[in-house]
């Protein structure tokens, strides 16, 4: 279905500090297309060369070889183009809350549509619609964006490049230091934004628990190389392969796991704890009924 | 990238140079500068050049490092060369177009200037490739504590000094990762008019200052946390001790010494 | 007993700075009247959301901050007192979440002498307590290493050494792997873990991590500046509503178990760790078929 596709990579290969001693392959020709409209999960463990994929996505970094193609168009074709492709596919970096310079916060978020040049009302429009999808009160929009919480800060971060509406939109560890309140309420904004703007969101993770929970597709990286890229059900199927590369599944999949490993008949695809209630129930009821 | 930077950087490998007490490099390096700007003759230059060449023997650094350490100025360098040569009128005329004139004296000057720059570089570059920062802030410490006397807060100083080369690493790695925050959202940082660029500057600068402030603030409560209280009652583990190397080394930079006076009386 | 810490009745509010820049203006207090001790040797997590008072709570421990009311007693030397200041946070030392701003020195071995040399330790002895805090934390090979060329979790081990040289009784950890991967999370709770056994060294640590929290010997629970609840991992994760109501989790194996019980099903409802979820459901199949 290349119809559906917005970003596809061709044996992108990225290589830092080429003809040095410390040459090091970070990507190594990785073939990929990103549909329209998805919540996708990116996992690898450190140095596994997500980063440095992503960085890729909006331009930031140039390819040793191979392309990124957005729409069907080689981002590098054209630099003078190349800052519209930072407008179109949004990135997130860690920690995005050290990025914030502005008066109020208002100001700030509106930095990135100000930049693709958008009138004053359409400005206007973006950020209290971002502000809203992301649960900042207009009250504190007036605010400095230094006077916020730690929690606030961080949202406010976010919506100042949700706010340019990117086709595609990466978070890099977007919950990295909440507390497990903030981190889900953080999620289900990300997932409820992604629903409404119909666009695509990447969502790098180290938390196997939160990927499992809001994310239909997986990315995986490992050793500079794309490992897989499928549902989310059938990466977490294969659980010898995930923990070989020191990923660990969630405490749920693990356990349903080693269950079946022991001979009982649990499905292959739980990995959420509501799903794994279900399947032992569904279990227990079919045993009982067997036994009556 | 920033991270490019040389100036300042020590480079780990093991050399005569790397052992010797940096308290006498740092004053046979002040010997040496002090002897390239006595002098205006060539044959200071030569001698100059032997020390830097002995040095650089004694150094075990590699000559691609040492021109690493002069590429990032030769901007400057050629523009003081130019400068000196159209401006120099002095000796023979070799070349007039307009009021534009090279005289023979320009290009000696010139020439004298640029190698007593490149000389003074790699002078400098040596001392820092060889001394790793805290030893060289135990040097700067230990050579300016007679100024203790007069109420100098000498210690405190030292301590500036180390905390600021470590956290040099840390806050040019910040300044890449909010320039290309900034990128992403759209941010121009190396075109337009000069007001535009330092505009531009801004989305960058403050984000990095407010970090700046929040590592410190984190850095004085992690530091009080492990007692520090000045300089006050410490001890250290490393105490600088001169050997038969540094006193050899010493003797070899009064000969140089005493060689630039015999030439600078001579040339006279 | 042989208490370590003991904070009693503790009540603390930050200045406000007010608009005509009066300080001590009468604000809502962080810590509402906190008791907590704690024993000698034992692995204490704090949990709490964030601006719970947790944190806060912690800087009380070695003198970062002292008490509006009540007072905090560490080895029996109260807190308050300046003159036992530099006991007390030699004797309570303190690892923070940022592993970068707490390393003084370019070089790893030279930052773990910071605190021996500020205490005015011998240099002899210097080197054998510097020597001997990068083994326990497994960074002794990377001694002569810049800072800047360690992962994060290798970092924070440095940062735990730098205290370890102080020869504490106690460390108090705040969030130490809240910035870091998996990988060194794992490596951090491993260090922590030993230093706790082999040493005897009082461990408290403060995370948002409930695996990690899981591995203590007991869970104090902070929530609106007040201790909510206190016991050991099994007693505190098995009160999941309550758990919840104040925005913290539980391990998912818990979780699990909580809802089968919500269906009926008879399971244990302390189940913490992976291996027990294991067997209780193993049985509980077995039983049925």
């Amino acid at each position: 279905m290349k119809s559906l596709s917005i970003l596809e990579t061709e044996d992108l290969t990225y290589t830092y500090s080429a003809g040095t001693p410390f040459e090091k392959t970070a990507v190594d020709h990785v073939n990929l297309s990103i549909e329209k409209n998805a919540m996708i999960g990116v996992i690898g463990h450190t140095g596994s060369g997500k980063s440095t994929l992503m960085q890729h996505f909006n331009g930031l970094l140039r390819p040793t070889s191979g392309k990124v193609l957005l729409d069907g168009q080689d981002i590098w074709a054209d630099k003078k183009r190349l800052r519209d492709v930072r407008f179109r596919v949004g990135l997130v970096f860690q920690y995005p809350e050290y990025q914030l310079f502005e008066e109020t916060v208002y100001k700030d978020i509106s930095f990135g549509p100000k930049n693709m040049g958008l009138s004053d009302a359409q400005i206007k429009e973006r950020v209290l619609e971002t502000a809203e999808m992301i649960g900042l009160s207009e009250e504190l929009l007036k605010r400095s964006p230094f006077a916020l919480s730690g929690g606030q800060k961080r949202r406010a971060a976010i919506a100042g490049v949700m706010a340019m509406r990117p086709e595609i939109l990466i978070l890099d560890e977007p919950c990295a230091g909440l507390d497990p309140k903030g981190r889900d309420k953080l999620l289900r904004r990300i997932c409820e934004y992604q629903k409404k703007t119909q666009s695509t969101v990447l969502l790098v993770s180290h938390s196997m628990e939160d990927v499992a929970e809001y994310t239909q597709k997986l990315l995986v990286m490992n050793k500079s190389k794309l490992f897989c890229y499928d549902d989310t059900a059938a990466v977490f199927r294969r659980t010898e392969e995930l923990s070989a590369m020191g990923l660990r599944i969630p405490q749920i999949a693990g356990v349903m796991h080693t269950l079946r490993q022991k001979g009982y008949a649990l499905p292959e695809d739980i990995y959420t704890v509501e799903q794994a209630r279900d399947a032992i129930l569904t279990l227990l009821r079919k045993g009982g009924a067997a036994a009556c | 990238m920033l991270k490019d930077i040389t100036l300042g950087q020590y480079f780990p490998v093991e050399s005569v140079l790397h052992r010797m007490d940096p308290r006498f490099k740092i004053i046979e390096i002040m010997l040496f500068i002090v002897i390239l700007f006595a002098g205006d003759s060539f044959w200071i230059l030569a001698l100059g050049t032997v020390f830097v060449l002995l040095a650089q023997c004694l150094s075990n650094i590699p000559m691609k490092m040492i021109w690493k350490s002069i590429k990032p100025i030769l901007p400057i360098l050629a523009l003081t060369a130019l400068l000196n040569l159209l401006f120099i009128d002095d000796g023979d005329v070799l070349f007039q177009w307009k009021i534009l004139k090279i005289t023979q004296g320009g290009i000696t000057t010139s020439l004298f200037m640029m190698i007593r720059i490149v000389l003074l570089i790699i002078g400098s570059s040596l001392l820092t490739y060889t001394t790793s920062p805290i030893l060289l802030t135990d040097a700067i410490e230990s050579l300016m504590s007679p100024l203790k006397k007069i109420k100098f807060p000498v210690h405190e100083m030292a301590m500036m000094m180390s905390i600021a080369l470590r956290f040099i690493p840390t806050l040019l790695e910040e300044t890449d990762k909010i320039m290309s925050a900034q990128k992403a959202r759209g941010a121009t940082l190396d075109n337009g008019k000069l007001i535009d660029r330092v505009k531009a500057l801004i989305p960058i600068m403050i984000p990095l200052f407010v970090s700046a402030f929040r590592r410190a603030e984190e850095l004085a409560t992690a530091m009080e946390c492990r007692c520090y209280r000045g300089g006050e009652g410490r001890t250290r583990l490393r105490r600088l001790k001169a050997q038969a190397r540094d006193y050899i080394g010493f003797v070899v930079c009064m000969l140089f010494l005493a060689a630039s006076v015999t030439i600078n009386i001579l040339v006279k | 007993m042989n208490v370590i810490v003991d904070a009693q009745h503790l009540v603390f509010r930050y200045p406000e700075v007010t608009e005509d820049n009066e300080t001590n203006v009468q604000t809502e207090p962080v810590l509402k009247d906190v008791s907590i001790s704690i024993e000698k040797g034992s692995f204490v997590a704090v949990l709490g959301h964030n601006g719970s008072g947790k944190s806060t709570f912690a800087k009380h421990i070695n003198a970062i901050l002292v008490p509006d009311e009540g007072k905090v007693l560490i080895e029996g030397m109260d807190t308050a007192d300046e003159e036992n200041l530099f006991e007390i946070r030699q004797k309570a030392g303190m690892v923070f979440q940022n592993p970068d701003n707490q390393i003084v020195a370019t070089i790893v071995e030279e930052d773990v002498v910071f605190a021996p040399e500020n205490l005015g330790v011998p240099p002899k002895e210097i080197r054998q307590r510097v020597d001997d805090a990068l083994k326990a934390v497994k960074m002794y090979d990377y001694r002569k290493h810049a800072p800047t060329q360690l992962s994060g979790g290798q970092k924070q081990r440095v940062a735990i050494a730098g205290v370890i040289a102080m020869q504490p009784d106690c460390i108090v950890l705040d969030e130490p792997t809240a910035m870091l991967d998996p990988q060194g999370r794992q490596e951090v709770m491993d260090t922590i873990r030993r230093l706790n056994r082999e040493k005897g060294i009082t461990v408290i640590l403060i995370t948002h991590y409930m695996e990690e929290a899981a591995q203590s010997d007991r869970i104090i629970v902070i929530d609106g500046g007040k201790v909510l609840m206190d016991g050991t991992p099994k007693e505190v994760f098995s009160q999941v509503e309550t758990m919840k109501s104040v925005g913290l989790d539980v391990p998912q194996v818990t979780e699990l178990a909580h809802l089968l019980h919500k269906e009926g099903i008879t399971i244990e409802k302390d189940i913490i760790s992976t291996q027990e979820c294991v067997e209780a459901l193993a049985a509980l199949l077995d039983r049925t078929e």
